[in-house]
């Protein structure tokens, strides 16, 4: 499965970078969500798949039944999911100030710091 | 011993304060500190005078060797003691020559803060302790020389004196740590006594030329002396300590200090004792084109730097001796003559030797400490100067080899020294009485009050100079040869050589004095040379470096998201795409068949849903896509056992939805702006940087990164933090303070969100 | 936008939504769940509250100012890394007490359970105010 992930991932990148290359701002921020959707998949593939067995330590044990996911990568993520969360609220409400103010969602018209 | 040092930069804390309270006084209470110091310090005599040291260590950085140590020894104690002493009077004199003046408050907090500074690298042990407070000396003199900075050149010549020095900074750091590598501790009261171990080592010649460095920008040895007289935009009380008594004696301190490890070798002769030479000669020369009465000072002082870099490159017992005594001498004699040149400067109105003449009457206090002060410069008996200049003739003539070239270098760079004393400390006040900017009358107590207890003290070392050179020198003398000598220091030594040379200088001193205007006119014909001096250099450099810096800014940013995008993309393909490439075929290409059925399904709706989010023409819908890709990758964690990860995925997910609907009622339409090349060229790069990241995955999955780490975490979660599930027992508890600082971050993001939204409201309002 | 069916169901779902984001918290130590996804339930309920009735009505039925909720949640998260402190330990080491509560056996409480009720709080803190402030556009 990691093949095919590995393909899926660069997809995810090539369509996020494409979108970030586009000079409507709009379709920036949705390049951005999907690069991070990417970022996460390639640290969760990168360390290695386990199918279904999750890294939690079952009652009357005292550590988790190999073969188990490897957690940190997990612990990565978590954080990067919501991280990304509210950076992405954060450009979403910049940008929509920006168009509001600057009157145009071209970024090539927003060089200028004065509006 | 810290609080001591450290005292300094806490008085700087309050002592704006304290000004603002007791306007005409805080002077005074201010110099309280630095007197306290002396008196502290003065204690240390007797027990170093009987061949101790006093030493103190605090852990820093052990693990790095780096501590917080300070040890006194007679080098360290000499400089104390000159540091805190004309600290006391620069403070007394400040608020006087600064009276009313807004900033002064600020003025002595700088002032405070170089003390301390400068009481930390002479004290220092640890190397690198010396180079952190080196370059708070370096910072200090910075906004000291830039203090009036309304002035563009004060601005100028703070920055050239900041980078001038703190360039050589960054040598002399490299040097220390090489230097501690080799002799296989940081701490130089250890390093003292390996010289051999580092000299025989093969980095000495690195180590030496980099210490050089920064010895050399700091005492402004020539070629990099232009920053010095420069300087002299700064505050007059400020010249006199940091640019003539005390900080840029820091690199002759280093030398001094450094000398029984790096010293004694034949590179180490030639080169200090060369830069030594060529920096008296140029300083001195120069001075004599100068009618400022700073800038000869400073010329002077640059001469007098080279006078101690030459005797301790020599390195014979003599000639340290004889560098030491001058120190001492040189510190009094030129600190009192800034002062003095300060106080005529602010009576007068005026800094032109020219237009300055017969002082005497109007500010008999002053003329008495200037005529003190020049008279030891010349070297005349009884004062302390004259017995440190015949123990440079001393040094010079009986040094082998070079004894004659040497001497009468000496010789000629002291006959100057007799011209520019007569020029500062006599001149002006004596003669015809001429009319200046403004009427000159007596200045204040707090005025003359440094220079005259600065010019006694020259007379006074000079009537009994056993007292000092036993206590306080001979301890000084021995830290810097390394071995056990003795001085004798007195003020009659027969009918001898020097006493012949002596003469001679005073006589050659006077003559030049006499025709120093015609010389003058002889010298500003040769002012051509100056155009491809260091200082046209250093303007060069500049220059360069400015117009590197925009054209690079201009290459790069450009101020287009997308050139700046482009420019990372293809450094990433350039430097992962050829490593890549010689590696050979991806392994793992091969485990088709064990991919099930429903994960093909969910790789296909992942990518088709990514396509319409890219592809469609409409907002909304590429949201909705936007939310399947999310949801896909959601399933993905559901399937490879994250089951905390798939739930924060969909809660995520949920929620950006909602936030994008919300705000994309406010967006325009989507647009289509670029032309279709322009697409299919952004397509292209994006499709290959996607295909690098595959490339990388299908490497990187064959490798083990580091098992401990996640092994450790799996082993220890229930024993130590109590938690089954192993992925909130890291967040929560073996990396919570990252955690910590991610919530913050969140929380910064929301008061943004927050502050864009809602102060625009009150804004709108308002209107 | 108000719809009767969708403003039923949201005064069930609601205090349902809430006690299974509490119920997530607190078994987060053992099983999936935590702070994190207990606080993004818990916005997304308020967040469904907020579309059926309005935001003014979801903040008279919050009271306090869900910025308010940021400032707490760092401080408790800060207060439960600073406990330790006081018994000379360095900064978060997990303390815990098993205490016997009559009806519930015993229990594990500690100091990780506290910070995690603080990203709670900050999580719940962070997304209502971004949405809410959004939502008054």
């Amino acid at each position: 499965m990691e093949t095919v992930l590995a393909f899926v991932i660069g997809a995810l990148y090539a369509a996020g970078l494409y979108m970030m290359l586009r000079r409507s701002i709009v379709k920036l921020i949705i390049g951005l969500a999907i690069l991070g959707h990417a970022a996460n998949l390639l640290i969760f593939t990168a360390s290695g798949l386990t199918r279904a067995r999750s890294p939690i330590i079952p009652e009357a044990l005292s550590r988790p039944l190999a073969p188990f996911a490897d957690p940190l990568p997990q612990a990565l993520i978590l954080t990067a999911i919501v991280i990304g969360f509210g950076v992405q609220a954060f450009a979403l409400v910049l940008i929509h100030r920006a168009v509001q103010t600057g009157g145009t969602d071209d970024l090539d018209k927003m060089k200028a710091t004065d509006t | 011993m810290l609080p001591a040092v450290l005292s300094g930069f806490a008085a700087a804390l309050v002592a704006s304060w304290l000004h603002r309270l007791e306007r005409e006084t805080a002077g005074w209470i201010i110099a309280l500190l630095p007197a306290g110091l002396f008196l502290y310090f003065s204690g240390f005599i007797e027990i170093i005078a009987a061949g101790d040291t006093v030493a103190v260590s605090y852990a820093w950085v052990p693990t790095m060797g780096i501590n917080l140590s300070f040890y006194a020894d007679g080098l360290s104690l000499l400089f104390v003691l000159l540091i805190s002493g004309i600290g006391t009077l620069v403070l007394i004199y400040s608020g006087g020559y600064l009276k009313g003046h807004p900033q002064l408050g600020r003025f002595y907090s700088f002032i405070l803060i170089f003390m301390a500074s400068m009481l930390g690298l002479v004290l220092a042990d640890n190397a690198i302790t010396l180079f952190v407070f080196w370059e708070l000396t370096s910072l200090s003199s910075y906004l000291l020389i830039g203090f009036d900075h309304k002035r563009e050149g004060a601005r100028f010549a703070a920055l050239q004196a900041l980078l001038v020095t703190a360039l050589g900074g960054l040598a002399l750091l490299a040097g220390l740590l090489l230097l501690g590598q080799a002799g296989g501790s940081l701490e130089l009261s250890v390093l003292l006594s390996r010289g051999e171990l580092v000299r025989a080592h093969p980095l000495y010649t690195p180590i030496l030329f980099l210490i050089l460095a920064g010895a050399f920008t700091k005492s402004a040895q020539f070629p990099f002396h232009f920053w010095l007289p420069n300087a002299m935009e700064a505050p007059t009380p400020v010249s006199a300590y940091l640019h003539s008594a005390t900080m840029v004696k820091a690199g002759v301190y280093l030398l001094a200090r450094l000398h029984p490890i790096l010293g004694g070798t034949d590179i180490w002769m030639y080169v200090v004792t060369g830069v030594g030479a060529a920096t008296m000669l140029v300083g001195a020369c120069l001075a004599l084109r100068q009618t400022d009465l700073k800038r000869i000072l400073a010329y002077s002082t640059v001469s007098a730097l080279g006078i101690l870099t030459l005797f301790l490159g020599l390195g014979t017992p003599a000639a340290i001796k004889a560098a030491v005594v001058f120190l001492l001498g040189h510190a009094l004699y030129k600190g009192a003559l800034f002062l003095v040149a300060g106080a005529v400067d602010h009576e007068t109105g005026a800094r032109d030797v020219d237009r300055l003449g017969g002082l005497r009457q109007a500010m008999p206090i002053t003329a008495a400490a200037g005529g003190l002060a020049a008279l030891s410069m010349a070297g005349l008996p009884p004062l302390f100067g004259f017995i440190g200049k015949e123990m440079l003739y001393e040094a010079a003539y009986g040094s082998l080899g070079a004894a004659l070239p040497l001497t009468s270098a000496v010789v000629l760079a002291s006959m100057i020294f007799v011209a520019v004393a007569g020029m500062t400390g006599f001149g002006p006040f004596t003669g015809k009485k001429t009319s200046t900017p403004k009427h000159p009358h007596e200045a204040v107590m707090s005025l003359w009050l440094g220079p005259m207890l600065l010019g006694l003290s020259g007379l006074l070392l000079g009537l009994l100079p056993a007292s000092v050179g036993n206590s306080l020198l001979s301890p000084a003398i021995e830290a810097v040869s390394g071995q056990a000598g003795d001085l004798e220091l007195t003020l009659w030594h027969g009918l001898n050589p020097t006493i012949a040379l002596s003469a001679v200088t005073l006589a050659g001193g006077a003559g030049i004095y006499a025709g120093r205007e015609a010389l003058r006119r002889a010298a500003s014909r040769l002012q051509m040379t100056s155009w491809w001096g260091p200082a046209r250099w250093y303007s060069l450099l500049l220059d360069g470096l400015n117009v590197l810096a925009r054209g690079q800014t201009r290459l790069l940013q450009s101020g287009y998201l997308r050139y700046y995008l482009l420019i990372i993309i293809a450094t990433a393909l350039g430097l992962a795409g050829p490593k890549l490439a010689s590696l050979g075929g991806p392994p793992g290409l091969v485990s088709w068949q064990e991919v099930r059925f429903y994960e093909w399904s969910l790789a296909a709706l992942i990518l088709l849903a990514a396509l319409v989010a890219i592809r469609s023409r409409s907002r909304l819908g590429a949201v909705a896509a936007l939310g399947v890709v999310g949801y896909g990758v959601a399933l993905v964690y559901v399937l490879f056992g994250a089951p905390d990860l798939a739930m924060t995925q969909f809660m995520v997910e949920t929620l950006t939805v909602i936030l994008f609907v919300l705000v994309f009622y406010h967006l325009p339409r989507f647009a289509r702006l670029s032309s279709g090349l322009v697409r299919a060229r952004d397509a292209l790069v994006a499709v290959t940087a996607g295909a690098l990241i595959t490339t990388i995955i299908l490497f990187s999955s064959n490798v083990q990164f580091h098992p401990k780490i996640s092994g450790y975490f799996a082993e220890h979660s229930l024993p130590l933090a109590h938690g089954r599930n192993i992925v909130n027992v890291i967040l929560v508890d073996f990396r919570g303070l990252d955690t910590l600082g991610e919530i913050t971050v969140l929380a910064v993001a929301a008061v943004g969100v927050y502050a864009l939204l809602k102060l625009r409201l009150r804004e709108e309002k308002s209107k | 936008m108000t719809s009767l069916i969708l403003s039923t169901t949201t005064r069930f779902l609601l205090p349902l939504l809430l006690m299974f984001s509490i119920f997530l918290l607190l078994r987060g130590h053992n099983e999936p769940g935590g702070g994190f996804v207990g606080g993004l339930l818990a916005a997304a309920a308020f967040a469904l509250h907020a579309i059926a009735y309005s935001v003014g009505a979801t903040r008279r039925l919050l009271i306090i100012d869900p910025r308010a909720l940021i400032g707490a949640g760092l401080l408790i998260a800060v207060a439960s890394g600073a406990a330790p402190l006081a018994a000379g330990l360095p900064f978060m080491t997990g303390q815990w007490w098993s205490p016997e509560v009559p009806a519930l056996g015993k229990l594990q409480i500690g100091t990780p359970l506290l910070f995690d009720t603080g990203v709670y709080l900050v999580v719940l803190g962070v997304t209502l105010t971004i949405i809410l402030s959004l939502a008054e556009e």
